[in-house]
């Protein structure tokens, strides 16, 4: 089936097809190395917190497919009608990240303590909004004790990436995959079942593409094939069982 | 006669393209907004603590400028010596570089793990997730605006108003502080506002090296972004109080000087 749609590339222009996706940040290493085996277009991406990414959205830009690091912004991007039915198509985990050179941070707790630099994601965005969700689960001392430290809330995950592989931050709340992708620059610490948010991707055809085939590919290939292999190299878990809703 | 009478209509519809372009995001910004929502908008916490982040850090950032910059561009305006063009060039350089760049730069030369980052440790200097960082970036992107327009004020400078002070007896001291201050001081105003204008706008070398914190690092433009998905009225509301200050500004020099910035300088 690729080859035929090779072939037929020559005349139909799909050899040309151009597909445009706007994909959370954290989701960058494992969209690439995907699009690098995806034939069916040719995949531009646009990486920023999913948030801002929505906001364009709203606001009438018009890339192919949207994929959140939630499945509220999605959701919300349906309701409106700016994009098609989204599907889950992957889940992470919440967890603090430290560089691997430093060892102060072993464990939730130990983010409380005086002094230490922290860096989470602006409320706004999925990995800030999770990052709170976690913490309002602890014990209200801990909660403020922990806030306090804040130094920065970054917009993406990218800056809390950067602000610990520069060793300026101590601790960040970061997704599993963002760690994994550092290659041993960071460290990961997990959450405590009970701290840890259900943390899922959603991802949906934007209305109106004129990439629609292209598109669909793209997301079903998440699902199950070479994204979806992609994925789990990048650290990210499976859809829950009987994925797509 | 006839002969080149398209090209004055040419120049004017360049102009009126050129106004058109230049103006229309500002008054979207102003269609969108009720005077109501600019008022509200400035009622919130979040915006007063990035408006406040956002004064403090440029007032401060222009201070250093205009004390370290004014004497800098003079001995680069009165001074033929090896390498001129090159410390010129270099004073230009951040004007051209992407202020991502300008981050990034930050970060290797002072950031913690940068080749000064452990001196300034040692030194007790934070700059990372502070206002002194803040700073520094607003610094680093502004600066060049002001030393190029000081230096240009500088070397436009009447030479026989300068050997007159001198053979007066004075000292350059003293011809700097009596006779080049005063007459530049028209072009060093709007040099400081272009720079204060620039500092007032910085976004991406701060997001980068201070990073964002309400109240702390958070400055106005760094609070637009924050909250352009879930309160775009209010980032809009916020980025007309920029647009009102920054029309502050141009009035301020426009009505003190009698001109615009990068009008001629004044000869006197």
């Amino acid at each position: 089936m690729l080859l035929a749609a090779t072939i037929g590339g020559c005349g139909d222009g799909d050899e040309d097809a151009r597909l445009t996706v706007s994909a959370a940040a954290s989701l960058k290493p494992a969209f690439e190395e995907y699009a690098s085996s995806f034939e069916e277009a040719d995949v531009r991406f646009s990486f920023a917190g999913s948030d801002e990414l929505a906001a364009q959205i709203r606001r009438g830009a018009r890339p192919d497919v949207y994929a959140a690091a939630n499945t509220a912004l999605p959701d919300a991007l349906f309701e409106s009608g700016d994009v098609e039915m989204p599907v889950t198509f992957a889940r992470n985990e919440l967890v603090i990240a430290a560089p691997a050179d430093a060892g102060d941070i072993d464990s939730a707790g130990d983010l409380a303590a005086p002094g230490v630099q922290l860096v989470i994601g602006d409320p706004d965005v999925p990995i800030g909004a999770y990052a709170r969700t976690a913490l309002d689960r602890l014990p209200d001392a801990e909660r403020q004790a922990i806030l306090a430290n804040v130094r920065s809330e970054e917009p993406d995950a990218f800056g809390i990436v950067a602000k610990l592989t520069q060793g300026a931050a101590d601790a960040g709340l970061l997704y599993a995959s963002d760690v994994t992708v550092t290659d041993g620059e960071l460290r990961t610490v997990r959450l405590p079942a009970k701290l840890a948010p259900d943390v899922r991707y959603g991802i949906a055809v934007v209305s109106g593409s004129g990439a629609e085939r292209e598109a669909q590919l793209f997301i079903e290939g998440l699902l199950e094939g070479a994204g979806a292999e992609a994925m789990k190299d990048a650290g990210f878990l499976p859809p829950p069982e009987g994925g797509a809703r | 006669m006839t002969r080149g009478r398209w090209f004055p209509p040419l120049l004017i519809l360049a102009l009126t393209l050129a106004l058109a372009f230049l103006t229309l995001p500002v008054v979207a910004i102003f269609v969108d907004v009720r005077p109501g929502d600019l008022l509200a908008a400035l009622d919130d916490d979040e915006s007063l603590d990035a408006l406040r982040v956002s004064l403090e850090t440029t007032l401060v950032a222009l201070a250093v400028i205009v004390v370290v910059g004014t004497p800098a561009a003079w001995f680069l305006a009165t001074r033929e010596f090896r390498g001129r063009a090159l410390a010129t060039t270099l004073v230009e350089l951040p004007l051209v570089l992407p202020p991502a760049v300008a981050g990034v730069g930050l970060l290797a030369a002072v950031g913690p793990e940068g080749f000064l980052g452990p001196a300034l440790a040692d030194a007790g200097v934070e700059l990372v997730f502070a206002k002194a960082g803040v700073i520094v970036a607003l610094v680093f992107v502004a600066s060049p605006f002001y030393i190029r327009l000081a230096q240009a004020a500088f070397s436009s400078l009447d030479p026989t108003l300068l050997d007159a002070s001198r053979t007066l007896g004075a000292t350059e001291a003293r011809t700097f502080t009596r006779v080049a201050l005063p007459a530049t001081l028209p072009s060093l105003a709007a040099g400081a506002a272009l720079a204060w204008g620039r500092a007032l706008g910085e976004f991406g070398a701060t997001l980068l090296f201070a990073g964002s914190l309400q109240g702390t690092t958070q400055t106005a433009p760094l609070a637009i972004f924050a909250r352009l998905s879930t309160d775009f009225p209010g980032a809009l509301a916020l980025s007309a109080v920029l647009v009102a200050l920054a029309a502050a500004i141009l009035l301020g020099v426009k009505l003190s000087t009698g001109r615009g910035i990068g009008g001629a300088p004044a000869h006197s």
